[in-house]
């Protein structure tokens, strides 16, 4: 009882996930971009990465078209029903996340030529990170791997964390030295940006633990 | 697909562990399923799965097939429709039934639907049968489009009116339970529509099982859908519950088209 009668439904499928691979990877090159434009201070790279979001959204409005095709043409049900309604929430998940990039390269704009604060250690350690995730989710949503879902929730803790302790030394420093304040609130939303993606990349995995389980629940409230 | 109603109710129909058997054929196992009054419940499944065996067990349609045998029961409000005491033709009247095909008498619209009241003997005069002849032909949303040819032919009609008529005939008895056999399978999608929106209208008064090979009929009419498989109910459910997030891999498989 294992073979397809739906030969057509699952190529349209397919052609729909490759393409939802195809924007996690523009996505992840958004983030890495940004952080490269902030190490560097290349506001040029910066604004290739605004310019680079418009490709993402349209990428976007396309897979989501796509869906709402299959749906009305193929009517699927069950565990097909959940996941291409799933693909919908992932394509607008991940184009937050890339909004969330380009909000980094924004901030790059903004700084300047201001020297940095301080170096970077926890921001990059961020991005490692939020990338790590975004790649384990989408693998585990083309695999129904709900374990792998929830030990990516899981990690968003970590970036919690780390978020928290950018936090606490930027006001440590801006108590300190009050005229850094300004340099100090744009690395605050660089984190805060990165912050934000790993609550994206959370949604995402509660979406793939609903594909494979059936099972809708909110992570990490 | 509708929302439940949410008070509890004790069954309009009670199926327990039934058992159907063409001579050493089981065609049933082992089915046990409790029908809600005023609800509409969708039978689904393969072809040969059992679900129009089923369905003709709850009113004794199988009763006419020679060397058939039946275990288990079958208890209408309660009462066992099996016990020897049980008057057939009373059965079939609270509980009517409509074909794959529509297949009205060769006789007049009004005819066919004042057939029951005058065999039964439901109607004192020829003022009550009009009243129970525009009122069932009304209910199966026919009216408009018969009032002025009540004596026209009701072959005459089309298809889907035909079958409307029939869904008449079997109103002017005064049913409890609906039965539906594929009711759809014979129309065009217009017609089928119709119907669907009449299933629904009537379980407001009615209680209705329908037998369907299409999938998202069973999702667009029913409250409760149930998987047939090799003679086994495999999952009686929520309609939305078994199209979204069904239990039994032999449901999803079945449901997603995943199965030979």
């Amino acid at each position: 009882m294992s073979y397809s009668l739906r030969t057509a439904y699952d190529r349209e499928f397919i052609q729909i996930q490759d393409n939802l691979l195809q924007m996690g990877s523009m996505v992840d090159q958004a983030i890495a971009l940004s952080l490269e434009s902030l190490q560097n201070r290349d506001r040029a790279l910066a604004k290739q990465v605004i310019d680079d979001d418009e490709n993402i959204n349209a990428l976007r409005f396309k897979i989501e078209d796509a869906c709402l095709a299959l749906i009305a043409t193929q009517q699927p049900a069950a565990s097909d029903l959940r996941a291409v309604v799933a693909v919908i929430t992932i394509v607008i998940n991940m184009e937050r996340m890339a909004d969330h990039a380009a909000g980094i390269a924004k901030t790059v704009i903004l700084m300047g030529d201001e020297p940095l604060l301080k170096p970077l250690i926890d921001i990059p350690h961020m991005v490692r990170l939020a990338r790590e995730m975004l790649g384990e989710v989408l693998q585990a949503f083309v695999e129904h791997d709900a374990d792998t879902a929830q030990m990516i929730a899981n990690r968003d803790d970590e970036m919690d964390r780390l978020y928290q302790a950018i936090f606490e030394e930027l006001l440590e420093i801006m108590a300190d030295k009050p005229d850094s304040a300004e340099r100090a609130t744009y690395l605050m939303w660089c984190a805060h940006n990165l912050e934000r993606i790993g609550d994206r990349v959370t949604n995402i995995a509660e979406r793939v633990i609903f594909v494979s389980t059936g099972d809708m629940r909110e992570l990490n409230v | 697909m509708r929302p439940m109603a949410n008070k509890t109710q004790s069954p309009k129909i009670a199926v327990q562990e039934l058992d159907f058997y063409y001579g050493s054929v089981r065609a049933l196992s082992l089915v046990s399923m409790e029908i809600l009054e005023c609800q509409v419940t969708a039978l689904i499944g393969p072809s040969g799965c059992g679900k129009s065996t089923f369905l003709r067990c709850l009113n004794r349609m199988n009763d006419m097939i020679p060397n058939t045998r039946l275990e288990g029961k079958v208890l209408l409000d309660g009462e066992d429709i099996y016990h020897p005491s049980v008057d057939v033709v009373d059965l079939r009247q609270r509980i009517g039934m409509v074909f794959q095909t529509p297949n009205p008498f060769p006789q007049s619209v009004f005819d066919n639907v004042a057939f029951g009241p005058r065999v039964l003997g439901l109607t004192r005069g020829r003022e009550e049968l009009d009243a129970i002849v525009e009122r069932s032909l009304k209910r199966a949303a026919l009216w408009e489009e018969v009032k002025d040819h009540l004596n026209a032919g009701a072959m005459e009609l089309s298809l889907g009116e035909q079958q409307r008529l029939c869904i008449a005939r079997v109103l002017a008895v005064e049913p409890e339970v609906i039965l539906m056999d594929e009711p759809t399978s014979a129309l065009d999608p217009i017609a089928t529509l119709q119907i669907e929106e009449l299933v629904r209208e009537l379980s407001k008064r009615y209680t209705i099982v329908v037998v369907t090979h299409n999938m998202q009929q069973a999702a667009r009419v029913s409250d409760k859908t149930g998987l047939f498989w090799l003679g086994e109910l495999v999952e009686f459910d929520n309609t939305a519950r078994i199209f979204t997030r069904p239990k039994e891999p032999r449901t999803e498989a079945y449901i997603t088209g995943r199965v030979g």
